[in-house]
């Protein structure tokens, strides 16, 4: 089945959810009339979108004189918000790539707005490098195509035409990531739809059936896509940073650059997931599905990558004093105390010093201080990009050239018209698209739902909502061949199915108090007749159940007894002789060695003696963390449980 | 892709492990499945159905090769051949300044190679109309399917036995399923 998840977690699907009732919650919202909030979102983000595009029109009938950049001052609020959005842009590839490399299954509750995020932000990063170059017609001068003009082609040594590659590949192979994790969920809104919907999104889900073949390849290729969006998200923001590495102005060509500008993009991506999905989550009723503990893990990434942004700037402070380079001693001294102090001490505050709170855990759990931190973060890293760029600009080499910049409305209007089409993309994908990876968030509902794992954990890895569930234990238990035997060892069963449908309401209405207070997950009774394929039965050992006395120097860990017989060699004559020895379940015998194993059996005599028990531990293994088609797959190579 | 017109039987599961059990039941029983539709990746089935691992990432290390060497053969033969100039007093052939783009167009041809490649070959595309089973299989059902039509025995070889569709309904009814349904696709 799905990995084991640690139980020590707290699960990531609250409310007992089914499968169906997934479904209902997260494609319900695409379903609904908007809502008078909603429209009114729309609007204003219209608004701001129309009031950006005057500020563009105005742009391009009268040049970018309109903006009142300057002699020294070439680069504005145009390109510090084009970095800031790039940065923004971050944080979708990162959750969607690098945590389902890194096997983080809280991705899945927000990686599908993130990615969403992720696009409509270089969006409106794009546009700033588009409407800055001035003669917006001539905007495909910037790529490579044969032309009549000798065929002249681009500078290819020059990282502003690497940004052309970078962002455009990256602004692909997001959009592609994102829709071909649309596409199941297209599959479900259309099979609900009818009518004319249905029409639109059997167009969008592409014929989507969800055969096992399908899903298989679609599993491949999404581990495939993320294996290299990785590398290119980490290449989009160290290329922006070479745009000013690789100058010969001082306070910008440092090495120090790719790094820091990498982990700040993380830093004010993570920042502006948590921004809207706070709001999200909250309107759309998917508590559940991010829950508090997905807040907490995005606010780690923000302490952590906060924490390198800091370590960032001190050490430039620092090689600029050591390097006894007097131009660079001067940009910085400059940046802290010069005229534009004010943004500096903004950056320093907002990026190194508030999300320092996150290190107390009731903040990182703390909805309404994660909101406000979130929203720091955000315009910290907008101080960084202009103490980078304006800073640096209004006081370079040539003191009778120095300036001092403040933008007009038009290049203001233009960063608000981009909020507006930002916020209207992103208020049109949440009542079009599911705005939680349904499918996905599926699949790990055994191994992460509150009902599997966690404090209020009662059911057991087969899934039994309905009927029948008495006949069902017991077929399982006669069919000696089901993969599902281990639950032969469920003790009790049946008397903990009819007590578990009343046991899930309670659970339901008791989780709230039960999350705030996470001493329970640690005091909670340990039952030590645990069904070994529930997550529970971890715990039993985790949670500091004494190992009981055991022969021949074999440690036991927990004192739920297995079925040894699952392990090729061993019959129930050789089980009762382990299970006296102590041995009582698969993780004891896996923990155990040959040799000791080996001494049992001698000390039992008889035809126990000549028993090779070398395999034993390593079968035991696998049926402890419930790799059975491996087991069997082994066990059909082994001769009576020895190596042939 | 989906041969048109063809009658298949299949039944509902309400649980992936009652799916994964029935799939074995009728392996054991030696009854060809025709496709298992899940509504999301169940981990396990593959090697349960014998499916090969997928080859897509074979595809894409080809289509990145091809970027690799599509950006870097361009742009040297821009700087070396067609229109040398020299920048900042660096060599025509300035490899170091040729690895960002290189990289981006290795990646860039891999992912829409392998999306392409992707939807190419499970016959899926915008506006594809792939015949659906039931609507509830994207939402929470698990389904087995049985090709039961007489005139498709051709496709299977010599080996194919006729179906005995009652014996398939028994089939799901001892495995549990939820619903049995017969439909021409």
């Amino acid at each position: 089945m799905s990995a084991p998840i640690s139980n020590i977690r707290e699960p990531l699907i609250t409310g007992s959810k089914t499968y169906h009732q997934i479904t209902e919650d997260l494609i319900g919202p695409t379903e609904k009339v908007p809502g008078f909030a909603w429209i009114a979102g729309v609007m204003t983000s219209l608004a701001l979108l129309a009031f950006g595009g005057v500020a563009i029109f105005w742009t391009i009938w009268y040049g970018i004189g309109s903006w009142d950049l300057n002699r020294t001052i070439g680069w504005g609020w145009d390109i510090t918000n084009f970095v800031w959005w790039i940065g923004i842009g971050h944080a979708g590839t990162l959750i969607s790539a690098i945590l389902l490399l890194f096997r983080q299954k809280w991705r899945m509750g927000v990686n599908r707005s993130a990615e969403a995020m992720t696009i409509f932000a270089v969006m409106c990063a794009a546009l700033f490098p588009g409407i800055h170059m001035g003669r917006i017609w001539m905007a495909m001068f910037i790529f490579p195509y044969p032309n009549t003009r000798g065929p002249l082609w681009v500078n290819f040594n020059s990282p502003l035409l690497w940004d052309v590659f970078a962002i455009s590949t990256y602004f692909t192979v997001s959009l592609l990531f994102w829709y071909t994790g649309l596409v199941p969920d297209f599959a479900t809104v259309r099979d609900r739809a009818k009518g004319f919907r249905k029409k639109i999104y059997s167009f969008l889900a592409f014929g989507w059936t969800g055969k096992a073949k399908h899903w298989q390849r679609w599993e491949s290729l999404s581990l495939i896509l993320a294996g290299i969006a990785t590398p290119l998200v980490l290449s989009v923001h160290t290329i922006v940073s070479f745009d000013f590495a690789t100058s010969v102005i001082p306070g910008w060509h440092t090495t120090i650059f790719p790094p820091y500008f990498v982990a700040g993009a993380i830093f004010s991506g993570f920042a502006m997931v948590l921004t809207l999905m706070l709001i999200v989550r909250k309107v759309l009723k998917i508590e559940d599905y991010i829950t508090i503990g997905h807040i907490e893990s995005m606010n780690k990434v923000i302490l952590c990558t906060g924490s390198i942004v800091g370590v960032a700037y001190l050490t430039e402070l620092f090689i600029a004093w050591y390097s006894g380079y007097v131009y660079e001693q001067f940009a910085f001294y400059n940046r802290a105390l010069g005229p534009y102090w004010w943004s500096y001490f903004g950056m320093m505050s907002c990026n190194v010093i508030t999300p320092q709170f996150f290190w107390i855990k009731k903040i990182r759990r703390s909805v309404a201080w994660t909101f406000v931190l979130s929203i720091v973060v955000n315009i910290g890293m907008w101080f960084e990009r202009f103490v980078i760029i304006a800073t640096t600009l209004a006081r370079d080499y040539l003191p009778s050239s120095w300036s001092y910049y403040v933008p007009t409305w038009v290049e203001v209007g233009i960063y608000v018209g981009t909020f507006g089409l930002f916020f209207t993309l992103f208020l049109l994908f949440l009542r079009v698209a599911p705005v939680v990876a349904a499918a996905e968030i599926k699949s790990i509902l055994k191994t992460a739902g509150d009902q599997y794992t966690g404090p209020n954990a009662k059911h057991h890895a087969h899934h039994d909502d309905h009927g029948h569930d008495h006949e069902k234990t017991h077929e399982l238990t006669s069919d000696s061949n089901s993969f599902l035997d281990s639950s032969a060892n469920v003790a009790t069963a049946p008397e903990v199915d009819t007590v578990r449908k009343t046991d899930i309401q309670k659970e339901t209405t008791s989780y709230q108090k039960i999350e705030d207070d996470p001493k329970t997950s640690i005091t909670k009774d340990v039952d030590t007749n645990l069904d070994p394929d529930d997550p529970n039965f971890k715990s039993s050992f985790v949670a500091g159940a004494a190992g009981v006395g055991a022969g021949a120097g074999l440690t036991s860990l927990g004192t739920h007894e297995d079925d040894l017989k699952k392990v090729e060699g061993i019959g129930p004559a050789v089980e009762k002789v382990l299970k006296e020895g102590g041995v009582k379940n698969w993780k004891t015998l896996a923990a155990a060695n040959p040799e000791q194993l080996k001494e049992l059996l001698v000390g039992a005599g008889g035809t126990f003696k000549t028993m090779d028990p070398t395999t034993w531990p390593v079968q035991a293994q696998m049926a402890d963390e419930g790799r059975w088609t491996e087991l069997e797959k082994w066990q059909d190579e082994l001769d009576g449980g020895k190596i042939s | 892709m989906v041969n048109k017109n063809k009658t298949v039987l299949f039944g509902l599961y309400d649980d992936e492990t009652d799916l994964i059990r029935a799939i074995r039941k009728a392996k054991a029983a030696h009854i060809e499945i025709d496709e298992v539709y899940t509504p999301f990746p169940v981990h396990g089935l593959d090697p349960e159905l014998d499916l090969e691992e997928s080859r897509l990432h074979i595809a894409g290390f080809i289509y990145g090769s091809m970027g690799t060497l599509t950006a870097f053969l361009f742009m040297s033969w821009v700087f070396t051949r067609d229109w040398p100039i020299i920048f900042g007093g660096k060599p025509y052939w300035s490899v170091p300044a040729f690895i960002p783009i290189t990289f981006e167009l290795t990646v860039l041809f891999a992912a829409i190679g392998m999306v392409v490649t992707f939807y190419t070959i499970c016959g899926m595309g915008p506006g594809a109309d792939n015949p659906i089973l039931h609507d509830r299989i994207t939402d929470d059902k698990f389904c087995i399917a049985f090709d039961v039509e007489g005139g498709s025995q051709d496709h299977h070889g010599p080996d194919h036995h006729p179906v005995d569709i009652d014996k398939l309904k028994d089939f799901f009814k001892t495995t549990g399923a939820t619903e049995v349904q017969t439909k021409v696709i």
